[in-house]
């Protein structure tokens, strides 16, 4: 049988998804398709493409939206975010990653997306399928909105995010964050806590029902670490986190900790950086 | 407009999570418990709309006994009622949408039903697709922006760069984000008035799960041990020194 593969390109988690596939030891064909998002042609495409072998995506909103609706058509179990892959074993991820679901599949065909950053993105591949879908009167995306983020860098991509929690204490407390952010061409984040205090937008939310973030530095000021949050930095190289509690959860899950107020802490940091930029 | 808005009873995990001697679930005796956020904001959503336009709002949920609570919590939003379809087992995705979809055809039709984009708990991303194509529906997934009039709504779907907008005839599917509005925090009256509306629960028996969990794992990484670069703002220059390693000062 074959394997194929629904890929983005451009996309990293396509390229993690095609390390999961290859490890299924099936030939493998790599698609993508054409034309409008339109996912419930897209699944068909794909289910005619794989022809009763096992399909593979990226566990991102697309990926998993389209595996779903080819699951949906075939009445068949579908596996999101899995980790690892054992015949009709699987490993998957709950709670946005802060634990894990063994499982058995109870099917001949395997559906699977690949939970981000759970694998090594593969080379990019050598060649890509164009799948053609029948979009008939499918459902369809009828016009794009790109977001003003007025310059700045976005919380997903920004290579440093100073994040804030309940120890912030209001919506102003934040503009200490915001200047050590500027300075350091960062990002500002925050926990859930904050934003349904209505301190901050959601879009500014890191978390499990936020955004998931990966920067080279993660910034924890006042947060405490419920698991919530740690879905959304555990991608981070580098987690420093600055609490008044020493018993805090979320040094638990720090590689630097610092002990105290973040009000004295955040724009210490901010003088210090500023005159070590001036030597 | 009548509108089923379907919500599920996880704990509130708290910072870390401990599991059940055998595995199958997380140790819950000193947790609360909730719906997840993104159906928090599709109860409000919905409330929103029956509260400009008119109509009905019902809330569903399949769990345990103890799931009532989260339904009165529905009801707190601004539910009229609830359907709660009774069982102390936990249901794969599949099982999940077909007990759901068996309850809707046993009510007058909904304009629109309403789901998180995936719960809070499982992540399974896929029990509001199968209820749609179940029932013949359109569906649209993950909205951040909701505009429902005369028969049909405009949908905003988050993507990393940005939205995609889908113009979708009712009856309709839709799966929902946090952000999409900020819930409200009830009121006293309104908690009191929710213990007044009416609950109907049904035992549900369960079906044979085609995705079968077979045991929980705690991934590692929870424990580490953090280095600590000191109290108090006298610990900026070893931050700093920290920043200038990594290069991001």
């Amino acid at each position: 049988m074959t394997v194929v593969v629904f890929f983005e390109a451009g996309d990293d988690l396509s390229l993690q998804a095609l390390t999961l596939a290859q490890s299924l030891g099936e030939e493998m064909r790599v698609v993508q398709v054409d034309g409008p998002y339109a996912p419930s042609a897209w699944a068909k495409a794909l289910i005619d493409a794989a022809g009763g072998g096992d399909i593979v995506g990226p566990g991102s909103d697309r990926g998993n939206e389209v595996l779903a609706h080819v699951a949906a058509q075939l009445d068949l179990p579908f596996a999101a975010n899995v980790t690892d892959v054992r015949g009709d074993e699987v490993t998957r991820i709950r709670w946005g990653g802060t634990l894990l679901e063994e499982a058995r599949i109870h099917a001949q065909v395997r559906l699977l997306t690949a939970a981000p950053f759970a694998f090594a993105p593969s080379a990019a591949p050598a060649s890509v399928e164009t799948l053609q879908p029948e979009l008939g009167d499918a459902l369809r995306v009828v016009e794009h909105v790109t977001p003003d983020t007025g310059g700045r860098v976005s919380l997903a991509d920004a290579k440093v995010v100073v994040s804030g929690g309940r120890g912030v204490g209001s919506a102003e407390g934040f503009a200490i964050l915001e200047e050590l952010a500027a300075l350091l061409d960062g990002a500002v984040g925050c926990s859930r806590v904050v934003t349904s205090a209505g301190w901050r937008p959601h879009a500014d939310q890191v978390g499990q029902t936020g955004t998931k973030v990966s920067p080279d530095l993660y910034i924890a000021c006042g947060i405490s670490g419920a698991t919530q949050h740690i879905a959304g930095c555990k991608g981070a190289k580098t987690l420093l986190a600055i609490n008044d509690d020493p018993e805090a959860t979320i040094f638990a899950h720090a590689d630097y900790a610092v002990i105290g107020n973040l009000h004295e802490i955040v724009p210490a940091i901010t003088a210090e950086l500023r005159k070590a930029r001036g030597a | 407009v009548r509108i089923l808005c379907c919500v599920k009873r996880v704990p509130i995990t708290g910072g870390k999570m401990v599991l059940t001697d055998d595995a199958q679930a997380i140790q819950t005796r000193h947790l609360g418990f909730t719906i997840s956020p993104h159906e928090e904001c599709g109860v409000e959503e919905a409330v929103r709309i029956v509260e400009a336009q008119g109509g009905e709002v019902v809330a569903l949920t399949l769990g345990p006994a103890e799931a009532e609570e989260q339904l009165r919590e529905c009801m707190a939003l601004g539910a009229d009622r609830s359907i709660h379809l009774v069982s102390d087992e936990e249901w794969d995705a599949q099982a999940t949408a077909g007990a759901i979809v068996d309850a809707i055809r046993s009510e007058d039709p909904f304009d629109l039903i309403v789901f998180g984009n995936e719960s809070a708990d499982a992540g399974n991303f896929q029990v509001g697709i199968r209820v749609a194509y179940a029932l013949g529906l359109p569906v649209v997934t993950g909205l951040k922006g909701l505009t429902v009039t005369e028969g049909r709504a405009r949908c905003e779907q988050e993507l990393a760069n940005g939205r995609d907008v889908w113009d979708v005839p009712l009856p309709a599917v839709v799966t929902v984000k946090e952000g999409l509005n900020l819930p409200r925090y009830p009121s006293v009256p309104a908690k009191l008035r929710a213990n007044r509306k009416p609950v109907d629960a049904k035992p549900v028996q369960l079906a044979q799960p085609q995705l079968e969990k077979l045991r929980l794992v705690v991934p590692e990484g929870q424990g580490k041990q953090a280095e600590v670069l000191g109290h108090g703002p006298d610990a900026a220059p070893a931050i700093v020194e920290v920043m200038q390693k990594l290069g991001v000062a």
